[in-house]
């Protein structure tokens, strides 16, 4: 076993091992922190694959942008005041896990049964960057413009429906309408 | 768990050098790796761990860009060490130590240059309030930093009894992580780097997200209400911060034309006007966006807001103690040493002195060893130098200017930083279209030369 | 059915390191590399089916989101991992995994803001409980 496969062990179980460990947590907090483990052994083996690109924009996406929303709406959502309510009961934990069971055997009996057509990996000897810039504009053009104007289109989306509403709003507590006067002062 | 980690660095570079047609994606991973297991191994034993020492060797090892600077190293093992010694060396083995020794002189650095910048900074707070400072231990308190350290690490660790025990003892660590990987692709000095990632500016601005992590899981664990209002602050901050410090980055990498900060620096050759910071007067404007915007990433005042003494008693790491304190202490070091360094890239000509004379020493061909050696010395030790110089003006602002009000804090970044910068990148872009690289806003090519 | 299941077992033995086990696939060895594109469909296919399991068992609608994490992240590690082993360019899967990564993010911001809409009228986020058309 060569080094860089050894690495790919590592960054496999890093991969697969926490997201395992999300099943079994039940502080939502310490499922957002292995989640990010998971996604880290996801850029390892992006960097494994030869996309380094891919890999860094995975860090700088989901952890640096995705977890830390996730992380953000848990402090939000998480009041002493109300109680968490983890209904995991056999009732759905069963055939929950026996879908996702199915689910996976299936995918492996195709991953490994169906005769993939590969070919060795060409040897990379120029960086992908360029390739991948030159790519964005020219075929792939198309999708690009099109995910720009959804991510526009999210974004306003986003900031409007999480937008904090008048005082007087139903259910409006007492911070609404501090919160709301700090709005108004920026 | 220490020597885990050394095992597991030494592990990935070796597969990363091992491995001839590997791109530059593999370094990173191994980088990466290696980082982690250096700042796993720095908390097992209460210090940290420098990535920027393995960048050296595995510089050596590839044999980075073609300019003559480091190559003093190789030969000196090529023909002095190598020929003598009574049996081969097997590579793998010479990377390892290599790479240790890289990771060993890295960490050094790190440590060394924070107990200089703790000094500087009690010093320069002290002067900037007509005080004397630390005057006790050594000549002016030099040594006033070292004695706080031992005294650091005799401290008790408390681990708060109500606090989520492995994310309250993770966090530092990650903190810590996050910091040092971002060395992975930072120039020393020429040829003077971890590893020369062609995606090195992205990582770095990718990795510092890392940061943000720790930062989140500490406030969170220590299960305490100023943390997390620390801990809001800071995401909240950091991770608006990073926008216009990206579209600075963007700039930079459009007028040079590559993310590899050693062939950042290698495009700023020649009289300093070359450089970045005079190149046009949008990257002018950037550079001072960058500064700014460095100053909230690394929670420094007047962005302090994360930490406010006076009103969240220590923000984020109000329960830490002990060596897990002086983790989070010896990271933000690290970062404002980070920050400026890659400004320094960024803006202010890496390790060029600006006088293409000076600047020429021990670079051609057929220069001397000696004088190759000289001129690798020089250009690390400008190279450093620059980057404390911006180390010392952080700490100037810092104890110059008034903390900013959370709501004037976000109105800079959102309102003010972020339009300027993205007009600069537009504008930077035009000027490098319309007028090239000539430097100093084109008055060159304007008027001849 | 029964040969190739065994022959598919003897696939997961072989990633898993067991020695003297022969790969069913010749190609899955490359460039003396024994890590091979059935090694990451296996790994993408776990982490399907935890994702899977996640959003089933799970009830609070951020741990359901990071299910939904999990899935797109496996279904861009196949498409990598084909674009390198399969395909004729091996840009080309790593520019879907781009996109479905930007995707991704606005999927979670939005998802985020229902949530957090969620929470101010109902008080929970217990997908359970929200049940009434009107918020």
């Amino acid at each position: 076993m060569s080094f860089s496969d050894s690495i790919f062990w590592v960054f496999a179980t890093t991969a697969v091992v926490p997201a395992f460990l999300i099943l079994f947590t039940r502080s939502i907090v310490r499922m957002a922190f292995l989640l990010l483990g998971s996604l880290a052994g996801f850029a390892g083996l992006y960097l494994q694959l030869n996309a380094a690109f891919l890999g860094f924009t995975q860090v700088m996406v989901y952890i640096g942008g995705i977890l830390i929303l996730f992380l953000f709406g848990v402090m939000l959502t998480q009041r002493s005041d109300i109680p968490v309510r983890e209904k995991v009961g056999p009732a759905l934990a069963v055939p929950g896990f026996f879908a996702g069971l199915l689910l996976m055997a299936a995918l492996l009996f195709i991953a490994l049964q169906n005769p993939w057509k590969t070919h060795p990996p060409v040897p990379v000897t120029e960086p992908d960057t360029p390739v991948i810039g030159i790519k964005l504009l020219s075929t792939y053009i198309l999708p690009f413009e099109a995910v720009s104007i959804l991510l526009l289109a999210a974004m306003v989306g986003a900031t409007y429906i999480a937008r904090v509403q008048a005082p007087g709003a139903p259910d409006g507590q007492a911070e609404l309408s501090d919160s709301n006067a700090e709005g108004r002062l920026e | 768990m220490s020597a885990a980690g050394v095992l597991l660095t030494g592990f990935l570079l070796l597969g990363q050098t091992a491995d001839p047609a590997a791109p530059a994606s593999g370094d990173a991973a191994l980088a990466v790796a290696a980082q982690e297991a250096a700042a796993e191994a720095s908390m097992a034993q209460g210090e940290s761990v420098d990535i920027a020492g393995a960048a050296r060797a595995l510089a050596r090892e590839r044999g980075t860009n073609a300019d003559q600077g480091g190559i003093w190293i190789e030969a000196l093992w090529n023909q002095v060490i190598d020929p003598y010694l009574p049996f081969t060396v097997p590579e793998w083995l010479l990377v390892a130590v290599t790479l240790l020794l890289v990771c060993a002189l890295v960490f050094g650095f790190i440590n060394v240059y924070a107990l200089f910048a703790v000094w500087l900074e009690r010093k320069v707070s002290a002067h900037i309030q007509c005080r004397l400072g630390p005057m006790e231990v050594g000549p002016h308190g030099l040594l006033q930093s070292i004695a706080d350290g031992i005294k650091l690490t005799a401290k008790e660790d408390i681990i708060p009894r109500l606090a989520d025990r492995p994310l309250f003892i993770l966090a530092p660590i990650l903190v810590f992580t996050g910091v040092l990987m971002r060395f992975v692709p930072l120039p020393f000095g020429q040829n003077l780097t971890a590893s020369d990632l062609d995606l090195g500016l992205f990582f770095v601005a990718a990795v510092g997200s890392v940061e943000v992590i720790g930062v989140i899981m500490a406030g969170w664990a220590s299960n305490n209400k100023w943390s997390l209002f620390g801990t809001i602050r800071t995401a909240t901050q950091m991770v608006s911060y990073e926008i216009p410090i990206g579209i600075a980055f963007v700039a930079v990498i459009v007028s040079a034309g590559s993310m590899s900060l050693q062939e950042i620096v290698a495009a700023q050759r020649g009289w300093f006007f070359h450089w970045y910071v005079l190149e046009n007067p949008f990257l002018t404007v950037l550079s001072i966006v960058y500064l700014i915007a460095s100053l909230a990433e690394c929670k420094r005042a007047p962005f302090d807001l994360p930490e406010a003494e006076s009103e969240l008693v220590c923000g984020f790491h109000t329960e830490y103690s002990g060596m897990r304190f002086g983790l989070f202490f010896l990271s933000e070091y690290a970062a404002m040493y980070l920050v400026s360094a890659v400004a320094v890239v960024l803006f202010f000509g890496g390790w060029w002195t600006g006088l293409p004379f000076l600047d020429d020493l021990g670079m051609s061909p057929t220069s001397s060893p000696i004088a190759s050696l000289l001129g690798f010395l020089l250009k690390a030790s400008v190279f450093v130098s620059k980057a404390v110089f911006l180390v010392f003006v952080q700490v100037w602002v810092r104890w110059t200017l008034p903390r900013v009000r959370l709501d004037q804090m976000m109105h800079l970044c959102w309102k003010v930083l972020l339009p300027v910068s993205l007009v600069c990148l537009v504008g930077s872009t035009l000027w490098h279209l319309a007028c090239g690289g000539s430097g100093l806003y084109g008055l060159p090519a304007l008027l001849g030369f | 059915m029964t040969p190739g299941l065994f022959q598919g077992l003897q696939v997961v033995l072989s990633t898993l390191g067991a020695e003297g086990v022969p790969a069913a696939n010749a190609a899955a060895t490359v460039l003396e590399s024994s890590i091979g594109l059935h090694h990451y469909l296996v790994v993408s296919a776990l982490v399907f089916g935890i994702g899977i399991m996640v959003i089933i068992i799970r009830r609070n609608a951020i741990v359901l989101l990071m299910g939904l994490e999990l899935i797109l992240n496996s279904a861009g590690l196949n498409f990598v991992a084909f674009g390198k082993y399969v395909a004729a360019d091996r840009i080309d899967g790593q520019m879907v995994t781009l996109f479905l990564i930007v995707i991704a993010a606005a999927e979670a911001s939005l998802a985020l803001a229902i949530i957090l809409n969620i929470f101010n009228s109902l008080n929970t986020i217990e997908v359970d409980e929200a049940k009434s058309l009107k918020g």
